[in-house]
């Protein structure tokens, strides 16, 4: 008991120590409102889990290993011993889980099978059925193509395309933007896990948390104008993006530093990572940092001297959206 | 007073419209294909088709490449046909053959992409090749080769395959 009450001092401490360094580092302490404050002293958490060894001497995947890598990002990011324990953090038994994948780049960059059935598996662990678990994107047969198998019935886990069940007919709208949502997201889909792939992204610069929800509405094509700024941030505004989203876990087994969001292997890496937050926000900045770090190391320039700096990315954190930090000071990323 | 003859020119008249009417609607749900470009099965030594060829008019383009559309709009593109192929069961690759609105759109896709890792070869009128992609234009074509699977073999097959297509491609 004592020994727990001096832990819990300890921690409070610690955390004391650390939002003040935090405060100190940004030199803006008295500038500060309450509320501001307050939101500095916590941090967004960004786990990048790297396994070298994911494909083996191979091209593709292995299994076991992915679902290791996705065990340590896990574990990292809510701070546990056992995998399970880190899923029922999220979900409950009783509720339908919707996997928002990335297919759209096709086979070699789009969201890995072996990366889905891992996260399946853990989920179901948890204590959701199968059948209560969708795998889902825009097309049923992009998602043939990249290997995730149309499964509909039974008591398996769904997975299947908008095509399938259509779009809502309602428009729902927030700031510039006005859609028609998924059938899949508004009735399937009591919790939402975004699975979207580390890309390069011709318009918007990058392409990973937040642009993945282009997929989930039947009018993206209408949201590319100026770097995708601000439809992307407007867009997960909406209610029935928000409350359901619980987590991001980013494919960044193969990333794509130039040419994207396509898969062109040429401007491809195998970076054998994922990349794990509650953040979105936190989540693409820590990605742009990597494909900046990538671009340079094959002398391209920076995004914004390509003039497609990833300008939605501090929309979605400004005041109007505050969907999440972009300010690095704010941002932990951790390394496992 | 009409004549028989106008009478039936107002009859056949507007029959006429409405079938001139229904033969551009018609046109415009049956995208424009150009399968000739595409070698069948065993064409090219090692490589078999392995689906049906798709066409996406320059309206439609953001259902195959949304977010890369925009630059080929820009470039004047008017469709993309897309085709899957297979090389000796082992390597699987998709072509695509952008029909631009001229060799000057063509010329500026290809510009637009920085040669990182590729290399310049003779191949219509500009190509790169890379150790899982090819990249070449030919008039106001632009021709896109992506390789799946690396292997030692991939890139002379790709080479091989993107000659195959060239040579229809100027044949026209």
């Amino acid at each position: 008991m004592s020994a727990m009450r001096s832990s819990n001092r300890r921690d409070f401490l610690k955390k004391c120590l650390s939002a003040a360094a935090v405060l100190r580092a940004s030199g803006t302490m008295g500038l500060f409102a309450p509320a501001e404050q307050e939101a500095a002293l916590t941090k967004s958490k960004v786990v990048i889990a790297r396994d070298p060894l994911l494909r083996g001497t191979g091209a593709t995947v292995d299994s076991h290993r992915m679902l290791s890598l996705l065990d340590r990002s896990m574990q990292a990011l809510f701070d546990r011993d056992n995998p399970t324990e880190t899923w029922k953090k999220l979900v409950r038994p009783g509720d339908t889980v919707g996997l928002k994948v990335n297919t759209l780049g096709g086979r070699g960059l789009s969201s890995n099978v072996q990366l889905v059935e891992a996260i399946c598996e853990r989920l179901q662990e948890a204590g959701i059925k199968a059948s209560d678990i969708v795998v889902w994107d825009r097309d049923s047969d992009e998602m043939e193509h990249v290997g995730l198998h149309v499964s509909t019935g039974g008591n398996r886990v769904q997975c299947f395309g908008t095509d399938r069940v259509d779009y809502e007919q309602e428009l729902v709208t927030h700031g510039s933007v006005g859609s028609r949502l998924s059938k899949i997201l508004t009735q399937r889909c009591h919790v939402l896990i975004n699975v979207p792939v580390l890309k390069d992204h011709d318009g918007a610069g990058v392409t990973i948390a937040l642009k993945n929800m282009y997929g989930v509405i039947h009018n993206p094509n209408k949201y590319h104008p100026n770097g995708c700024n601000p439809y992307i941030s407007d867009l997960n505004m909406l209610p029935e993006i928000r409350t359901r989203m619980r987590l991001t876990i980013c494919d960044a087994t193969t990333a794509c530093y130039e040419g994207g969001p396509g898969y062109k292997p040429e401007y491809s890496w195998k970076n054998n990572a994922l990349i794990v937050s509650q953040d979105p926000v936190a989540l693409d900045y820590t990605g742009w940092q990597i494909i900046e770090r990538k671009r340079a190391e094959k002398g391209l320039k920076t995004l914004e001297g390509d003039k497609r700096a990833p300008s939605y990315i501090a929309t979605a954190a400004d005041a109007q959206h505050r969907l999440g930090t972009n300010d690095p000071r704010r941002i932990a990323v951790v390394e496992v | 007073m009409t004549s028989i003859r106008e009478v039936r020119v107002r009859a056949v008249l507007p029959i006429m419209v409405g079938a001139v009417v229904l033969l551009n609607v018609s046109c415009r749900r049956q995208p424009r294909s150009e399968p000739s470009f595409f070698p069948a099965s065993n064409e090219v030594a090692g490589w078999a088709t392995t689906g049906d060829m798709r066409t996406f008019e320059a309206d439609d383009l953001w259902k195959y490449i949304d977010g890369d559309a925009e630059r080929y709009l820009k470039a004047g593109v008017q469709r993309v046909s897309t085709a899957d192929y297979k090389f000796q069961n082992k390597v699987n690759a998709t072509a695509d053959i952008y029909r631009m609105g001229n060799a000057e759109g063509a010329g500026k896709i290809f510009q637009s992409e920085p040669s990182v890792d590729g290399k310049q070869i003779q191949l219509g009128d500009g190509a790169r090749l890379s150790s899982q992609s090819l990249v070449f234009r030919k008039g106001a074509y632009l021709v896109r080769i992506v390789a799946f699977e690396e292997s030692a073999e991939t890139q002379q097959a790709l080479l091989q395959l993107g000659r195959g297509i060239e040579s229809r491609v100027a044949r026209g």
